[in-house]
């Protein structure tokens, strides 16, 4: 075998074994969506089975349209979209306006303020709920949208502005510079120049604060107490009783809530493009 | 167009002061270079003046009003920067045409003065494409373009062409002196290349560890540096300098170290007896060792070896050995001699600088 054969083959070779691993990466992935896609065509409230086809014999989408006409999951859907939305649009704006500060200004306790926002990201989720309960319970929100909107746009925010800092800080101070000279306020020139660049980092911020305020539990579980007022991962549980569980309802909720979150990673991915500040400067 | 003037200026990062008293004058349709090395503080005056940098003490003036605290939107000032600093989501059209769109400039007159500038550039095929699609040249067009179609009062120039090839530096450096021609502007260009100053400037600026140097036209920064710091930046290659004593002899004066006695002409020190015991260095220009010649032209020889020779095309370096001292000599391509072999060389008295060795400063005529 010659130098260059060996070489293609060793080439071949690192491909199949790259495309292997992502294969079975993605099998791991996908394997338990497509389980719960075949629990809720299957007829009856049937977990557990033998059967390991992904459309069941007798598939049916009566657990979809039980669903639908008789819990309130439409409305907990829409819970959970206004909340979510909110969540994202307040966090992200929050956090692209504090990176901004902490990314350009110098100012007394940035250091400090940095390493604050670093260290409440270490806390356990958990921890916080008794004092996001006191906090929203003191402002007379409890079971309220405002309520839940505020406690997850909190939680998010250190991590977003950290994602945004590090963005902003890659972006050249001279672009601002020129934009100070060529005519706009300071506020200008973080709107029409680094804002308009920061596309990728801000719809990671975004996609961060979608999936965690889409998929959050337990602080819902504290803060909502009506049923018109769940978000879908309070209202799914519903469907867990004592004695029973409609495991079809379930599966088929679980396979309608990743729509929402499927179709906004889709959308934002166009954004999700690096080099956007090729070619400002020389590099 | 305006006239500029820097008063006073000094400025501090915290311990540290970049400007030490500052004063220039620059007037109306003058084309200023600010010269000296990374560090002396030339790219901080030039973002003071355009309001990127605040004032700690001192007075810039624009067309004689106060501009210290004014927003650089409105001191009417124009700047390229080093590193292009074009605005990467726009096109070239977008980039030259954003400070018109932010004053809400009508659209037939944006059109018309972008339209005007990329003419000059030669910019007319690349209007429609992004910063990312140009070559580095083009983008510093771009970056000059957008800077014309604002018909600012002053064009401030940071380094415009540190990051180009040798090839497209010169290039460009005509294109800024036609530039310069045609628009006839006050123009500041901060440089630490001595040869864009020495070809573009108007008037220099020579600057080191914040403070002015000296200020004159390119040949009398040359011909007459103010001290030693100026003699031996401007010009390429440096300026020798040999350190001795002033002595007199008789009614001569004499420059004496270990390794050569040179007598010092009237023309250049006036009341020789004056200067007798002063510790001095004296500088000459490789151009002015002048290496083996014969007859009137060439008084004082003394004999050195030839160390290394240096064909750079037309002309030639000549790196020399005089006792224990070493010095450059640069004569017309192609001196004969093969290194190791011993050479005459004098020098040529009318372009000699004496500088006094305290104070560094010229004392020569």
């Amino acid at each position: 075998m010659t130098e260059k054969e060996k070489r293609i083959l060793k080439r071949r070779l690192k491909f199949l074994l790259i495309h292997v691993a992502i294969v079975v990466a993605a099998a791991v992935c996908v394997y338990p969506l497509l389980r719960i896609f075949s629990v809720s065509l299957r007829p009856g409230d049937k977990l557990f089975s033998t059967d390991l086809s992904i459309i069941p014999p007798n598939a049916t989408f009566k657990a979809y349209s039980d669903l639908l006409k008789h819990t309130l999951f439409l409305r907990w859907m829409w819970n959970s979209l206004v909340i979510t939305l909110a969540t994202s649009v307040i966090g992200v704006s929050l956090a692209s306006t504090a990176a901004y500060a902490f990314s350009r200004f110098r100012f007394p306790g940035k250091k400090a303020g940095l390493i604050l926002l670093l260290s409440s990201q270490m806390i356990p989720a958990g921890m916080l709920i008794l004092p996001l309960f006191l906090m929203i319970m003191k402002l007379r929100l409890m079971n309220t949208y405002l309520g839940m909107i505020i406690a997850y746009s909190v939680s998010s925010l250190p991590f977003s502005i950290w994602i945004l800092k590090g963005y902003y800080d890659t972006i050249p101070r001279s672009l601002e510079e020129a934009a100070l000279v060529d005519g706009t306020s300071q506020v200008g020139a973080f709107w029409r120049i680094i804002l308009p660049l920061s596309t990728p980092a801000l719809s990671i911020a975004f996609l961060f604060n979608f999936t965690t305020a889409w998929n959050e539990y337990l602080v819902a579980r504290v803060v909502l107490f009506s049923s018109q007022q769940y978000t879908w991962t309070l209202g799914l549980f519903e469907l867990q009783g004592q004695y029973i569980t409609q495991w079809g309802m379930f599966a088929a909720g679980s396979m309608l809530v990743t729509i929402p979150v499927l179709a906004v990673f889709l959308y934002s991915s166009k954004w999700l493009i690096s080099g956007l500040t090729l070619g400002s400067v020389k590099g | 167009m305006a006239s500029v003037e820097f008063k006073g200026i000094v400025k501090r990062f915290k311990d540290n002061t970049v400007l030490n008293g500052v004063d220039v004058d620059i007037k109306d349709h003058e084309f200023v270079v600010i010269v000296g090395p990374s560090g002396c503080g030339k790219t901080t005056l030039l973002r003071m003046l355009a309001g990127l940098e605040e004032v700690t003490d001192g007075e810039i003036l624009i067309d004689a009003l106060r501009v210290n605290e004014l927003h650089p939107s409105k001191r009417q000032i124009a700047m390229v920067f080093q590193d292009y600093a074009l605005y990467p989501h726009m096109t070239v059209e977008e980039n030259m045409s954003f400070a018109l769109r932010l004053k809400r400039t009508g659209r037939s007159e944006i059109e018309a003065r972008v339209q005007e500038a990329a003419g000059i550039l030669q910019l007319q095929k690349l209007l429609k494409r992004m910063p990312k699609q140009l070559s580095g040249g083009q983008r510093q067009r771009v970056a000059i373009g957008r800077a014309i179609v604002r018909n600012p009062k002053v064009f401030l120039f940071d380094e415009p062409l540190s990051n180009l090839d040798a090839k497209l530096r010169e290039e460009m450096r005509v294109e800024i002196a036609k530039l310069y021609q045609r628009l006839n502007a006050t123009i500041i260009y901060v440089t630490h290349d001595q040869v864009e100053a020495m070809t573009l400037a108007g008037r220099i600026v020579v600057m080191n560890k914040g403070i002015v140097q000296q200020v004159g036209s390119p040949i009398e920064v040359y011909r007459k540096p103010a001290n030693l710091f100026v003699a031996g930046f401007i010009g390429s290659p440096t300026m020798n300098f040999f350190s001795g004593q002033l002595r007199s002899e008789g009614d001569r004066l004499l420059f004496v170290n270990e390794n050569m006695k040179l007598p010092i002409p009237s023309f250049l020190l006036h009341d020789g007896d004056r200067h007798a015991g002063r510790e001095v260095v004296v500088g000459v220009r490789p151009d002015d060792v002048l290496v083996g010649r014969d007859g009137a032209e060439c008084s004082g020889k003394m004999e050195a070896v030839l160390e290394v020779c240096e064909l750079l095309g037309h002309r030639e370096n000549l790196y020399l050995k005089l006792g224990g001292l070493r010095l450059l000599a640069t004569v017309e391509a192609f001196f004969d001699r093969s290194p190791g072999s011993a050479v005459t060389l004098c020098f040529n008295y009318r372009n000699m600088h004496v500088f006094d060795a305290a104070t560094e400063r010229r004392i020569s005529e």
